[in-house]
C-alpha cells in the first residue's frame, strides 16, 4: 500500500465524522439547542485534516470562530464539542466559550476566536516562544480570507518574516481561502485576490494549492512542516477550498452567491474525492464506506445525547476563570 | 534601602526579574538600540540580547497580541507602550484577547503579562498623546488597572505584576520618571488592591493615584495651613479597588474628594465615589466632591493645558465645599 494511503481510510472516517457533525450541529441550532453564532466548516474538511493529519502531537495550532473540525480531527471527543455548542458544563470551555471559543490545551489546540483576525498576533507569538523555550515544535496559523485584510493579518505576519532570518518564528500560515468572508468575496474584498502573493511583501515563503484533495494537502503539509521545524522561519499557504454551507446557520438566503455556484462547488465535495481515490486504490469498499457512515452517525448520535444530557453549568461558574 | 528615582525603581525591577526569571521577555517600539523613550530600559538590549529585549516595529497590535501569545506559551512578556495612547491600537487584542482568553477557554490558557508605559497629561503634546485611558482598561474583567505614584510602589507593584498569572495595564506617569524617593532593596513586593492610607487627618478624606497624589499631598499642605486635617489615601491600584480602605477612612472623616487626572465623565473618580456612597453613605456629612481632568480633549496652548488637569488648588476648593467652607 502507499504510503500516502497507510492512514487515509481513517481520516475519510474522520472527515465524514466531521461533516455529520456539522449536519446535526445544525439541526440542533434549528431546534434552538444551539445559541447564538453557527460556524459550519463542510466543504473545508480536506484542509484541516490534511495539516492535522501531520502535525506532531506535541505542536499547536491556533484558528478562527469555523472551529469545530480542527477539534475533531485533533482528537477531541465529539461529545465535549457538541456539548460546549449546547452551552453544558461537560464542554471542552465547561459552556463558556461556546462554537467560536473551542479550546484543547492538551492536545494542542490554543482556540478559536471571534474576531477577525484576531488570533493571528497570537499564533506568531506562540511560534516565537516556541523556539524560544529551546524547543522544535511548531505552530500552525489557521485563517480565512477575509481575514487577510485587517491590520492583524499585516502587522504580525511582518514580524514573523523579521522573527524568522533568526529562525525565531516556526509558525504556518495556513489561508483557508473558501472564496467568502462573511457574504463578500475576495474579488470584492482583496486588491489583490492572488492571496498567497502578498505574503511576498513580508519575505515570507509561500504558495497556493488544492484544498480540496486531502492527499495533496496532506502531501504538502508534509514538507512545509518539515521545513518550518528545521528552519524555524515562518511559511504561507493559501488552500483553495468552498464554504458549502452560508456564512452562519442564520444566513439562509446567501443573496451574494448563486444557487448554482454552490451546486457546481458540491460536485468537488472532497470526501467524495477522497473516497473516490481510495476505492480506485483498492483500499475501501461500498461495505466499508457504509460501515463508516453508520459510525459517524452513531458517534455524532451520542454526542448530541450526551450533551442534551449533560447538566448546565453550575451557577458558581459564572465567577470562575476570571483572574488566576 | 536605596534612593532611586521612578524610572530606575522599574529598570532596576525589571533586571532583577529578567535575572531570576528567564522566561521574563521585553518588546517595544524603540527600547533596545534606542534605549527606550524614557530609558526605562536603558542597556538592558546589551545586558540580555535581542532574543530578550525585542525591538519591534511601529504596530502595536501586532506586538501586543504577540506578545500574549507568547504568555500563552509560558513566558513572561512585559510589553512597553511608548504613551497609553498608543495602546488603542492594540485595544482589541487586550480587551478581546488577554482579559477573556482563561474564561472562554474554561481555564485552560492564562496569558500572565504587562502591558507598561506612560499614562497621562505630558507638556504640551496636545490631544493624541495626553490622555489618562485608566478607566477604559478598569472598566474590562481579566485585567489589572495599576497605577503607581512613588519609586519604591514603581517597584513593588511591577514585582507582583510580572510574578502574577494575569494580564496587568501597568499605567507610569510621564512626569513621574525623574522622580526621586527610597526604594527597598531586593525582593520587596506591593500586593495589588491595597490602598494606602499616606497622610493621616481627621477632616476630609482625599483619595488619589498617581501623580494625582503628589498633588493631594501638596493640597493637604496648603489646608493644613488653614487649620484642616486631610487625610490623604494612595490607591495604587483601580482593580482590584480597595474600596474598604477608603469606606474606613470616610467613617473616621466623614467626607471626602477623589481626585483623577483624567475626564470625568465615567471615569474612576465616579466609581469611587458610588462606593463610599454604597459603603458609607451613614457615615457622610457631605456629598462626594470630584476633582477631574476637564472634559475636553487636551488642548496644546500651555494656558488651557494647565486649565485642563487639576491643581492642588482645585482640591483644596473641594475639601472646602464638603467643609461647606467654599
Amino acid at each position: 500500500m502507499p504510503a500516502d494511503l497507510r492512514d487515509a481510510r481513517r481520516w475519510y472516517a474522520e472527515m465524514v465524522l466531521a461533516r455529520r457533525f456539522e449536519e446535526e450541529a445544525e439541526r440542533a441550532f434549528r431546534r434552538g439547542k444551539i445559541g447564538g453564532y453557527l460556524h459550519l466548516y463542510s466543504g473545508q474538511e480536506a484542509v484541516a485534516a490534511g495539516w492535522l493529519a501531520e502535525l506532531r502531537d506535541d505542536d499547536i495550532f491556533f484558528t478562527a470562530y469555523r472551529d469545530h473540525a480542527h477539534a475533531l480531527f485533533r482528537g477531541t471527543p465529539p461529545g465535549a464539542v457538541m456539548a460546549e455548542l449546547f452551552g453544558k458544563a461537560t464542554g471542552v470551555a465547561k459552556g463558556k466559550g461556546g462554537s467560536m471559543h473551542l479550546f484543547d490545551v492538551p492536545r494542542g489546540f490554543y482556540g478559536g476566536y471571534g474576531i477577525v483576525g484576531g488570533h493571528i498576533p497570537l499564533a506568531t507569538g506562540a511560534a516565537y516562544a516556541l523556539r524560544y523555550l529551546g524547543t522544535d515544535r511548531i505552530c500552525l496559523c489557521f485563517l480565512g480570507d477575509g481575514a487577510m485584510n485587517s491590520g492583524s493579518f499585516h502587522e504580525p505576519v511582518n514580524m514573523a518574516g523579521l522573527w524568522g532570518r533568526d529562525g525565531l518564528c516556526p509558525v504556518v500560515y495556513i489561508v483557508e481561502n473558501n472564496q467568502y468572508g462573511m457574504g463578500t468575496s475576495v474579488a470584492r474584498a482583496s486588491a489583490v485576490p492572488d492571496l498567497a502573493s502578498r505574503f511576498a511583501a513580508y519575505a515570507i515563503e509561500h504558495e497556493r494549492a488544492d484544498g480540496m484533495d486531502f492527499l495533496a494537502v496532506r502531501r504538502l503539509a508534509r514538507r512545509v512542516i518539515a521545513r518550518v521545524r528545521s528552519t524555524g522561519r515562518p511559511y504561507a499557504v493559501e488552500m483553495l477550498t468552498y464554504r458549502f454551507a452560508g456564512h452562519g446557520a442564520a444566513d439562509l438566503f446567501q443573496p451574494y452567491r448563486t444557487k448554482e455556484e454552490v451546486t457546481k462547488a458540491r460536485a468537488h465535495d472532497p470526501i467524495t474525492l477522497l473516497e473516490r481515490r481510495l476505492r480506485e486504490a483498492g483500499v475501501l469498499d461500498e461495505a466499508e464506506v457504509v460501515r463508516i457512515h453508520e459510525e459517524a452517525a452513531a458517534a455524532v448520535a451520542e454526542a448530541v445525547r450526551f450533551a442534551e444530557e449533560s447538566p448546565e453549568p453550575d451557577r458558581d461558574e459564572l465567577w470562575t476563570d476570571v483572574y488566576g | 534601602m536605596a534612593e532611586l528615582t521612578y524610572r530606575d525603581a522599574l529598570r532596576t525591577t525589571l533586571i532583577e526579574e529578567m535575572d531570576r526569571d528567564p522566561t521574563v521577555v521585553l518588546l517595544g517600539e524603540d527600547i533596545g538600540l534606542y534605549q527606550g523613550t524614557f530609558r526605562v530600559t536603558a542597556d538592558l538590549l546589551e545586558r540580555y540580547g535581542p532574543r530578550r529585549v525585542i525591538d519591534t516595529p511601529i504596530s502595536e497590535l501586532g506586538f501586543v497580541g504577540a506578545a500574549i501569545g507568547m504568555a500563552m506559551l509560558g513566558l513572561r512578556p512585559v510589553v512597553e507602550v511608548m504613551t497609553w495612547n498608543f495602546s488603542l491600537l492594540a485595544l482589541d487584542q487586550i480587551v478581546n484577547n488577554a482579559a477573556k482568553l482563561r474564561y472562554f477557554s474554561g481555564g485552560q490558557v492564562e496569558a500572565p503579562l504587562v502591558i507598561r508605559g506612560p499614562n497621562g497629561a505630558g507638556v504640551q503634546l496636545s490631544a493624541q498623546h495626553s490622555q489618562s485611558l485608566e478607566a477604559l482598561y478598569a472598566h474590562i474583567p481579566g485585567l489589572y488597572v495599576v497605577a503607581p505614584a512613588t519609586p519604591a510602589e514603581a517597584k513593588g507593584l511591577l514585582r507582583t505584576a510580572i510574578r502574577g498569572r494575569n494580564p496587568v495595564i501597568f499605567l507610569e506617569n510621564a512626569a513621574l520618571y525623574g522622580m526621586k524617593g527610597e526604594v527597598p532593596d531586593g525582593e520587596f513586593a506591593l500586593p495589588f488592591g491595597r490602598a494606602e492610607v499616606v497622610r493621616r487627618g481627621r477632616d476630609v478624606t482625599v483619595a488619589a493615584y498617581s501623580r494625582m497624589l503628589h498633588v493631594a499631598l501638596a493640597a493637604a499642605d496648603r489646608l493644613q495651613g488653614e487649620g484642616i486635617q486631610a487625610e490623604v489615601i494612595n490607591l495604587r491600584t483601580l482593580r482590584p479597588l480597595d474600596v474598604d480602605t477608603v469606606a474606613e477612612s470616610v467613617g473616621r472623616t466623614h467626607r471626602a474628594v477623589v481626585v483623577q487626572e483624567q475626564w470625568r465623565l465615567f471615569g474612576a473618580a465616579a466609581e469611587i465615589a458610588a462606593s463610599i456612597y454604597e459603603q458609607a453613605f451613614d457615615q457622610l456629612d457631605a456629598p462626594v466632591e470630584r476633582v477631574t481632568g476637564a472634559d475636553v480633549p487636551m488642548p496644546y496652548a500651555r494656558n488651557l493645558e494647565l486649565l485642563a488637569v487639576p491643581h492642588e488648588e482645585d482640591i483644596v476648593r473641594a475639601v472646602k465645599k464638603t467643609l461647606y467652607k467654599a
